[in-house]
């Protein structure tokens, strides 16, 4: 399967090359496939030869998965959707003769390229990051690394206070290792949740007994005589022995083929509403690309998993002949810190909410789950966003309501309806409507629907 | 896939406490050993009821400080990777026990004319003072496999309870198969032999206790439950195979029997479940349960037929006649008797006991219900054709990390659907709501509702019509 054009066939059939097998790629081939059964596609990957999904990495260092129950296809998928999988990396472009020069010296005709890059750890040039058990973890081959370099560790520092920084928490935690964070933020992901939101993180991480050091960097990281880690000193000066360190201090776009071959980029590969870079029939998606004209108020590089399908699958429907400008609709995410789960639809900024909005935050005593809306505080009262915490909610009705700028207090008065909590467990609507009711007097909500116990919608 | 390298296990440390529980375990075990073999019928009797009281004291204690102590939650560390739950070296030395104890129940302990169980005699007869207050008569081979079976699912139920304590969907379902058990499989057919009367299983229907529907097992009932009891157990059993059964699972699906009530299935779930992960998820497999399971359905239907249309007189003699045969399985019978005895032997007692039970630690815990119940393959087509039932996904939010496929007890590879928004409807799946319970983002509900749409996937995002299966 490796190297040369594929197929060779004749010049009316497509050949589409898609640099990149994660979730972007793969939403872009699949989606090819359907719209032109006869189109030749190509994967070029150096990563892993199959599609496995990144956020399931860390079940498998935990043991719930084994490696290969990180392929959300089987084996067999590929051959049967004609996804012919190359296992190289692409070294450079040559936009003038669309063609791709491979590790393995092969050479990839295209008339469509897509590059889904991805991202690589973005480290912040710390003396001792090269040192052995020092480390990000993006990549399989990054999960191999702490898998082999973790063995035995009593002690371990993760530096950042992100979502990839807690995983790595669970992860060692999980093999009896002794964690200690450093976040440089006053509260765990502080760009992104506001103070309640974090602190019932925080009572996970203080239930699993990691102990985090807020407001402190990494300042450098010591090493032993043989060249691995013994201890990092972080910004008060504190030295924390440890043999393992995570650096989790985020990603950057993975921008090595795009400079390689002359592609316009600035943090990411910039690309038009069309996803399409500066040079004609190469487009970009996903982590690695990087909108040259941002929505107002939104991000100009998106690095979800949600996001790089919807951007996969935008680009497979213009190269196929259907040009479709990217619309991302309404934001979403989710998450799980250790046992307690979190989703987010719509936007919450983290703290000091612009003054035409209001913020209303249920939490239940015991701090188990938590219930944030934001809403406009104009007469439309339009839902912006929410948060929530150990609790489920149901993406499409809340997408709907956020679409449809539906006011709180009709969102309040339904809120049944997008209970996507397990049957039996406790429905806390008629406590989340009784304190909005305390917290906004001024717009009074009689709750209208619960969920039903033995039927929905 | 190039990772050979996670495969290899990390080292655990046991702790001082989890030592104290596994050796009490270990020597509850050890006195099963005396207790089978010792000549001295009254010490025999105190070994076993000592290694009863060790082997189920051990294991609560070390569910309630293995899991206990851990914040509420999914509890999956190490699952792959241990020997016991990894199909390692543990998990083959208990299939085999759990294999041989099989074939030493079903062929090797039967009484002779002294009453003398075999090599199960001492721990039969350990049940007599039991079976004496429950059933007023001495124990047998099944009284002593029941008692065992219930005592599994009421323990092991105690372990799952633990684990899964954060999920009230969990734990009513764990507490509803272990109440099942103990009064509908145990207490309550020990009873009706106390008063005289017929044993039966009120939560076993016809076809999974495919010989209640038989006519000799109806003539038996009118005769010995007499004519009010008698009456009523043959309107119970086809009132359930025949009406309740596409009722009940119209509203909630499959589930509410194999999850919820189903003896196969309170086993399953509870001292099975730390196997359930070893389900194989291929299409191979997927493909051999269509294979199997569907035929089994159509012959136990055929062989009930066969037997009733012989019992009405309106088959030729041949069907009907008794002859002698080079198999000494079916000598003597007729064509029709024949049929059914053999389909008590292969698939009543060697799939559904020794491979549906024995090979749990190797195959998982479903074998049985995947690939030959024909109750499930029946309530299986109704629940895919006629029922309100389905796990929704919850819009575009599945980040396809597989974790429902890697805890589906049925095999199924749940994440296909999730990762295409696409409701989960499929004929195997027995509703235990766990694919719900370790999805890492809320993405799986069981729901039952309006039959319309029900196979309508989330508009959020926009599934791959390529194949899963064909």
């Amino acid at each position: 399967m490796q190297g040369g054009r594929p197929g060779g066939g004749s010049h009316s059939l497509m050949q589409l090359v898609i640099i990149g097998n994660g979730i972007t790629g793969v939403s872009c081939a699949i989606t090819a496939r359907r719209l032109r059964p006869d189109a030749h596609i190509t994967l070029v990957s150096d990563e892993s030869p199959y599609h496995i999904s990144r956020p399931a990495l860390m079940y498998a260092y935990l043991g719930h998965l084994r490696a290969q129950d990180l392929k959300p296809y089987a084996d067999w998928f590929w051959a049967e959707n004609a996804l012919e999988l190359v296992h190289a990396t692409a070294m450079r472009i040559a936009p003038a003769q669309r063609q791709v020069e491979l590790s393995t010296g092969a050479v990839l005709s295209y008339d469509k390229l897509v590059v889904a890059a991805g991202s690589v750890s973005r480290f912040a040039a710390w003396p001792g990051q090269d040192l052995e058990g020092v480390q990000g973890l993006y990549s399989l081959p990054d999960l191999e690394r702490m898998h082999r370099n973790t063995h035995g560790v009593q002690q371990a520092v993760v530096v950042g206070g992100g979502l990839i920084g807690i995983e790595l928490a669970e992860m060692l935690h999980s093999r009896g290792v002794s964690v200690t964070m450093l976040v440089r933020d006053e509260h765990y992901w502080g760009s992104v949740l506001p103070p309640q939101e974090a602190a019932l993180v925080q009572g996970q991480l203080d239930a699993h007994h990691i102990r985090v050091q807020y407001s402190t960097e990494l300042t450098g990281i010591l090493g032993d005589t043989q060249g691995r880690v013994r201890a990092v000193v972080a910004s008060d000066e504190q030295e924390i022995p440890c043999q393992w360190v995570g650096l989790a201090t985020g990603v950057t776009p993975n921008l090595a083929l795009a400079q390689a071959s002359g592609l316009e980029t600035d943090r990411g590969i910039l690309v038009d509403r069309y996803l399409q870079t500066s040079q004609p029939h190469i487009y970009a998606a996903g982590d690695c690309a990087q909108h040259r004209e941002p929505v107002a108020n939104e991000v100009a590089i998106e690095q979800l998993w949600y996001t790089g399908r919807n951007q996969g699958e935008t680009i497979a429907h213009t190269v196929c002949g259907e040009p479709k400008p990217y619309q991302r609709g309404p934001w979403f995410n989710s998450a799980k810190f250790f046992q307690l789960e979190y989703q987010t639809y719509g936007r919450v900024p983290a703290r000091a909410l612009p003054t035409q909005e209001h913020s209303f935050c249920w939490q239940h005593p015991a701090g188990t789950a938590l219930l944030r809306i934001n809403f406009r505080a104009d007469s439309t009262l339009a839902v912006t966003g929410m948060n929530a915490l150990g609790l489920r909610q149901r993406h499409d009705t809340w997408d709907q309501w956020l679409r449809a700028a539906t006011p709180v207090t009709e969102v309040l008065a339904a809120l049944g309806a997008a209970n996507f909590d397990p049957e039996f467990f406790r429905q806390h609507e008629p406590a989340i409507v009784q304190e909005f009711n305390r917290q906004f007097p001024q717009y009074p909500v009689a709750l209208r629907r619960r969920k039903g116990l033995f039927s929905f919608m | 896939m190039s990772s050979p390298t996670l495969s290899a296990a990390p080292t655990t440390p046991v702790s001082p406490a989890e030592k104290l529980t596994l050796t009490v375990i270990g020597l509850g075990l050890l006195a099963l050993l005396p207790a089978t073999f010792d000549a001295d019928p009254w010490r025999a009797q105190l070994f076993f009821y000592v290694a009863l009281g060790l082997v189920s004291a051990g294991t609560l204690v070390w569910a309630a400080r293995t899991f206990g102590r851990r914040p509420a939650g999914v509890q999956q560390d190490n699952l792959w990777q241990r020997s016991s739950t990894g199909r390692g070296a543990v998990a083959w030395l208990t299939a085999l026990v759990l294999t041989g104890f099989y074939v030493i129940l079903y062929w090797f302990s039967s009484p002779d004319e002294h009453g003398n169980f075999g090599v199960l005699n001492n721990l039969v007869h350990a049940l007599d003072p039991l079976s004496q207050v429950l059933r007023n008569r001495p124990a047998d081979q099944w009284f002593l496999y029941g008692t065992f079976y219930t005592l599994a699912v009421l323990v092991m139920g105690g372990r799952a309870l633990w684990k899964y304590r954060h999920s009230p969907y969990q734990r009513i379902r764990t507490v509803s198969v272990m109440f099942f058990q103990l009064g509908f499989a145990w207490l309550l057919p020990g009873l009706l032999l106390a008063l005289q009367k017929p044993e039966y299983y009120f939560s076993y229907f016809w076809p999974l206790k495919y010989d209640y529907l038989f006519p000799g097992t109806v003539s038996y009932l009118l005769q010995d439950g007499g004519p009010g009891l008698g009456v009523f157990l043959i309107f119970w059993g086809v009132v359930m195979s025949f009406v309740g059964t596409p009722i009940l699972t119209y509203f909630f699906g499959k589930r509410w029997y194999c999850s919820w009530v189903c003896g196969c299935g309170g086993l399953a779930e509870t001292a099975g479940d730390p196997y359930r992960h070893l389900s194989d998820k291929s299409r191979g497999a997927w493909r051999w349960e269509v294979r199997l399971i569907y035929p089994i359905l159509v012959l136990i239907v055929l062989v009930t037929a066969l037997l009733w249309l012989g019992a009405a007189g309106v088959l030729p003699a041949w069907f009907t006649t008794a002859r002698p045969s080079q198999f000494s399985l079916v000598t003597n019978l007729s064509p029709v008797d024949g049929l059914g005895k053999i389909y008590g032997f292969f698939i009543g007692s060697i799939f559904s006991g020794v491979i549906g039970v024995g090979f749990y630690p190797l195959l998982g815990n479903r074998v049985w219900c995947r690939f030959g119940c024909p109750m499930a393959a029946y309530l299986g087509l109704l629940q895919k054709h006629f029922s309100r039932f389905r796990i929704s996904t919850n819009g575009a939010q599945c980040i396809s990390c597989g974790n429902c496929s890697n805890v589906c007890e049925m095999g199924i590879d749940v994440k296909q659907y999730a990762q295409r928004g696409e409701p989960i409807i499929r004929a195997s799946c027995v509703g235990c709501g766990m694919c719900s319970t370790a999805c890492p983002r809320g993405v799986l509900n069981l729901e039952n509702g309006p039959r319309e749409g029900r196979y309508q996937a989330s508009p959020l995002i926009h599934a791959d019509s390529l194949r899963i299966l064909s």
